[in-house]
């Protein structure tokens, strides 16, 4: 990584980051998926991650809320670090929604169960309240009328829609969303993405590993490429896809633009 | 300018694709071999059905004081009448076994309960599991409001085998649900000791074990002190078959995809709550076929308690049919006892599936 881009990936002093990742390197067995990441988001932030796959990218992600363990090195989110103390864990799972490349809805349960779950249970939201907090969510995922149905019902990209609405009835500060348009068919990616760059548009935290590049010049206020386990080049949408400074991202730019 | 897209009308489907005709060409004669055995189907019946309801109907014999009553060359029923109180109730008190009928009627108010809308189902619920075993227990044993006291070594017939079946499915289902998260737990301790007492259980007949709770048990304790052996029995009973539940259950958890438990740990629900409220609806609805059959297993494994001198219903018939004035009635006691546990089981297969429909959500395109 060029000096320059060390400087993006790091915040410029006085910044106050929302999530920090120092020297963060986690292993499978004897794989080293994650290689000395360091890298500041600040609040308000849009990033989108992305790179060849097994490169990481999502393990990164999923290290921010926990549901990958780092081994070594530290990740801050919201000022509270992430370690085993499960009080930590709860917090900061309290405060980051996330979406999934296959959904993860509940199928038991209605849209309207599966967004109110974590309010009710987690949040300890009167019902009602969830409820009407609920559709208010879902009247912004422009899916409000199926609200009774469960998702086994629905479409690929209704779903995806449901799944967003869910993470926002957390009310979280940041918001993770792993690949969220790749499980879909053609037809249903612009539907995920127009929730997903009016999200963007209110100034909510966003990390989205995604390939949608369009996606990423429209939204994104940083690029991150990931290769191997390691942060390789992290710029601004402009800098990154007309001038990428490393020989492997250009080598990916060109073969996912180029097709 | 573009051309409109229209797409073509929905048809019916052609006429001879429905009603009866084509039910019967599609499943009884749509090959030479399926033709053939149709056939060979209705002459197994035809052999079959006319002796039976001879025997059974014809020339039985419904009313009689003893075997020699039975003169029609049919079954003898008549034993079954004469008998009928002794294979429902065991050797209760006649004048007290009101108190179990009462008992079941007020099971079945209680279950029927729950189809009316405006009860809360859990407040039912609790009543069902908590409040009704403990009135239960007083109406059987007495001893309280001047109910005479009825020793449960005179408990039997029908009774004894329901109290044991639904006794140890009740009690063994959320046993065997613990067991099933425990093995699966990443505690070292909470699991090893799952798994060992699940491997120990189901490597030991049941014989072994009802013989263990009512002989070797009471060896082992001290002097004097000695408890009720239709309870050991009954504990016997339902940690078996929670053994059996156990990895039933642990397949329904098997079977739920990895990103049901990471949204469900995303959204920052505790372990238990992750578990009750999104993996075991789930994870047990699909394991309800496994789970039925460990209770239909359960429930004709309690006939091993004649083994330790209890006497249920097959107990109450075979002890009977050794009855000198009904000897030779032994084809009925058995076709009797058949018929109660065909039906009890039958009804069990029918309600599960009821409950599997009922469950459906639709995420299982069919």
């Amino acid at each position: 990584m060029t000096d320059m881009n060390m400087a993006r990936a790091q915040l410029a002093p006085g910044e106050k980051s929302i999530i920090e990742f120092n020297d963060v390197n986690k292993w499978y067995g004897d794989f080293h998926v994650l290689k000395n990441i360091n890298f500041s988001i600040k609040k308000g932030e849009r990033i989108v991650v992305c790179g060849p796959s097994g490169s990481g990218k999502s393990t990164m992600t999923r290290c921010i809320n926990r549901l990958e363990e780092h081994q070594k090195g530290e990740i801050i989110v919201d000022g509270i670090e992430m370690n085993n103390n499960l009080k930590n864990i709860e917090a900061i799972r309290k405060d980051v929604g996330m979406v999934f490349q296959h959904f993860n809805l509940f199928p038991h349960l209605t849209i309207l169960e599966n967004l109110t779950l974590a309010p009710i249970w987690v949040r300890k939201m009167p019902k009602k309240q969830a409820e009407e907090m609920a559709m208010h969510y879902l009247e912004r995922v422009k899916i409000a009328n199926q609200a009774l149905k469960y998702p086994g019902q629905l479409s690929g990209g209704q779903q995806q829609r449901v799944a967003i609405a869910r993470g926002l009835c957390m009310q979280p500060r940041i918001m993770l969303f792993d690949e969220p348009t790749s499980a879909l068919d053609p037809e249903m990616i612009k539907e995920v993405l127009d929730v997903m760059v009016q999200l963007a548009e209110e100034g909510m935290t966003m990390v989205c590993v995604t390939h949608e590049m369009g996606f990423a010049k429209t939204v994104a206020d940083r690029v991150v490429f990931m290769d191997a386990g390691e942060i390789v080049e992290a710029n601004e949408p402009h800098e990154f896809f007309d001038n990428p400074q490393h020989d492997r991202t250009q080598m990916f730019l060109s073969q996912i633009l180029n097709h | 300018m573009a051309i409109e897209f229209k797409p073509l009308p929905s048809l019916p489907p052609p006429v001879n694709s429905v009603g009866a005709v084509a039910w019967i060409r599609q499943n009884l004669l749509s090959s030479p071999l399926n033709i053939f055995l149709t056939l060979f189907s209705f002459y197994v019946l035809y052999l079959l059905i006319p002796p039976v309801v001879e025997w059974g109907i014809l020339t039985a014999t419904f009313d009689g004081a003893s075997k020699a009553a039975c003169t029609g060359g049919g079954a003898c029923w008549a034993f079954i009448g004469v008998y009928f109180d002794q294979f429902m109730y065991g050797l209760y008190p006649s004048e007290e076994t009101w108190r179990i009928n009462l008992a079941l009627i007020l099971l079945v108010i209680l279950i029927g309960t729950f189809a009316v809308k405006t009860v809360n189902k859990l407040y039912l619920s609790i009543g069902i599991i908590v409040v009704y075993p403990v009135i239960a227990y007083f109406l059987f044993a007495g001893g309280v409001f001047g109910l005479e006291v009825v020793e449960t070594s005179l408990w039997g017939g029908l009774f004894l085998t329901t109290l044991l079946g639904v006794v140890g499915i009740v009690a063994s289902f959320p046993l065997g649900v613990l067991l099933a998260l425990g093995r699966r737990s990443n505690m070292p301790i909470a699991k090893s000791v799952c798994i060992v007492f699940i491997e120990t259980i189901r490597a030991v007949p049941l014989i072994t074990i009802l013989f263990m709770a009512s002989v070797m048990i009471p060896l082992f304790l001290p002097e004097g002190m000695n408890f009720n052996k239709l309870l050991r029995v009954l504990i016997g009973i339902t940690l078996f078959s929670a053994a059996y539940m156990a990895e039933v259950i642990r397949g329904g958890l098997q079977a739920i995809p990895k990103g049901q438990y990471e949204a469900a740990d995303a959204m920052g629900l505790t372990y238990w709550q992750s578990m009750v409220l999104v993996i075991l609806p789930q994870a047990l609805k699909l394991v309800i076929p496994g789970i039925v059959n460990t209770f239909i297993g359960l429930f004709k494994d309690t006939t091993l308690v004649y083994i330790v001198g209890m006497f249920d219903l097959l107990g109450r018939i075979q002890a009977a049919t050794h009855d000198a004035s009904w000897l030779g009635t032994t084809i009925e006691g058995y076709a009797f006892a058949g018929f109660i546990y065909w039906a009890a089981c039958f009804g069990m297969s029918r309600y599960s599936m009821r409950i599997e429909r009922k469950l459906e959500t639709g995420h299982k395109r069919n």
